[in-house]
């Protein structure tokens, strides 16, 4: 019987495995993606279509739509797991559960987070978003959105064993999604007006890298309490 | 076992004590399990038993006592503990989306085992055949033994099973105890609960824990 520790196979399994449930189950990617869409496609009817207005609020619009249609894919991130039974299975796996977490993490960036990142460009020019712009808010969009994921998913892991956990998933992760989006819409206005935007992104970078290392742990943490 | 001459404690469980909804569902529990033993864990609905199998897997925490794995405590030996652990609970870890073989390949994978052949596992709990099948489509018995088809390849000493015969027919349930002694004798133990009577294991090599529903 082969049996071997390897994390490269362990991450790659579960991260296989949850593309291919989420390709099987197409409604939860689009929703997300649909849901970005129609909140900015719906402001200009909202605020009036003059050029100036859309694009003094355009970054902030598309910004907050991503981060709330990150918020809306979240809560099933570990919910269908907990439901049958393969959380309790990893949980028990004698592989590092934040190596599982971070795949986890990882499967759910690429598959909400990446399209968002791809449709933003054609969203920012119904929004008439300033020509000089288009960089930072790729920029912006390519390393705050996995901050997003990962602070996301300590919240739903702490709520996951709460069968209305939606509240108060919002409630818990809110708050931190707040400097990111300060300072990737601040990269986006700086950019507009030819300013350097580099610190920026340096900030969001270093969020970025620091969840990056302490999430998994702290979502693994969150997944033995909550089905303790 | 006649066969295992030394019998050596797999698990201990020292005066564990566990607290529901403010009821006390066992206090001061203290047992050992040793190699080559098949333990029922018996008592009426509400009783504690899965609590109890929880706490051992390390899954829940107890509100007092500990659980010893080889003589170290399971919180401090985690890694060793579920390397040598296979735990089966109520809810089977089978998903729906994938096949039968997706998922005994990925139950398998996250326990670290590679280079095996699924569908021949697959064919010792009578799903051959059904490899392709979404595990949504099949019954409730064969999406149980997806579940359990990871015991044909195991080199877990320690087998936590939560009611492994639920909707599992005679035939099914007289192959998993012919499993369950091969193993104990193999130097392993099994701890389980269930409700039904079983045929092939003897009352002799049977141990149970008796659990009671108290009204404190």
């Amino acid at each position: 019987m082969n049996r071997g520790i390897s994390y490269t196979r362990a991450f790659t399994t579960l991260f296989m495995r949850d593309i291919k449930i989420a390709i099987r189950h197409r409604g939860d990617i689009f929703n997300p993606l649909l849901f970005f869409i129609m909140v900015v496609t719906l402001f200009p009817l909202g605020v009036g279509p003059e050029p100036q207005v859309l694009s003094r609020v355009a970054p902030g619009i598309i910004w907050v739509a991503a981060l709330l249609a990150s918020m809306l894919s979240l809560e099933r991130l570990f919910k269908a797991d907990y439901n049958d039974g393969t959380l309790e299975q990893m949980l028990l796996s004698p592989q590092p559960l934040p190596l599982l977490v971070l795949a986890k993490v990882l499967a759910h960036w690429v598959l909400t987070g990446v399209p968002l990142i791809l449709v933003a460009p054609l969203l920012a020019v119904l929004l008439n978003l300033e020509s000089n712009s288009y960089g930072a808010l790729m920029a912006t969009l390519a390393l705050g959105t996995p901050v997003l994921s990962l602070l996301g998913a300590i919240g739903v892991a702490l709520t996951v064993g709460l069968r209305k956990g939606g509240v108060l998933l919002s409630l818990l992760i809110l708050p931190l999604y707040i400097p990111v989006l300060i300072f990737a819409t601040s990269a986006i206005d700086a950019s507009g007006m030819n300013l350097p935007y580099t610190p920026h992104l340096a900030i969001i970078g270093a969020i970025l890298a620091g969840s990056l290392i302490l999430a998994p742990i702290a979502i693994g943490a969150s997944l033995r309490v909550s089905t303790n | 076992m006649a066969e295992n001459q030394k019998s050596e404690v797999l698990v201990h469980a020292n005066e564990l004590t566990c607290i529901r909804e403010e009821r006390i569902l066992f206090d001061e529990l203290s047992f050992d399990i040793n190699a080559g033993d098949i333990v029922q864990i018996e008592g009426p609905n509400g009783a504690g038993k899965t609590s109890l199998l929880r706490i051992i897997a390390g899954l829940s925490r107890p509100y007092a006592g500990e659980v010893h794995y080889l003589n170290q405590n399971i919180t401090r030996c985690r890694d060793e503990f579920n390397h040598d652990l296979l735990y089966l609970g109520h809810l089977a870890g089978v998903k729906s989306e994938l096949t039968a073989e997706e998922n005994l390949n990925f139950n398998l994978s996250i326990s670290g085992y590679h280079d095996f052949d699924t569908s021949s596992i697959l064919s010792k709990v009578n799903l051959s055949g059904f490899e392709d099948a979404l595990a949504g489509h099949l019954s409730a018995g064969q999406h149980r033994r997806t579940a359990l088809a990871r015991l044909w390849h195991t080199n877990c000493r320690v087998w936590i099973l939560d009611e492994p015969f639920t909707a599992i027919d005679k035939k099914g349930v007289e192959e998993l105890e012919k499993l369950f002694i091969r193993h104990a004798e193999s130097g392993g133990c099994v701890i389980l609960t269930t409700h039904q009577d079983m045929g092939v294991v003897t009352e002799k090599q049977l141990r149970k824990i008796r659990l009671d529903y108290r009204f404190v």
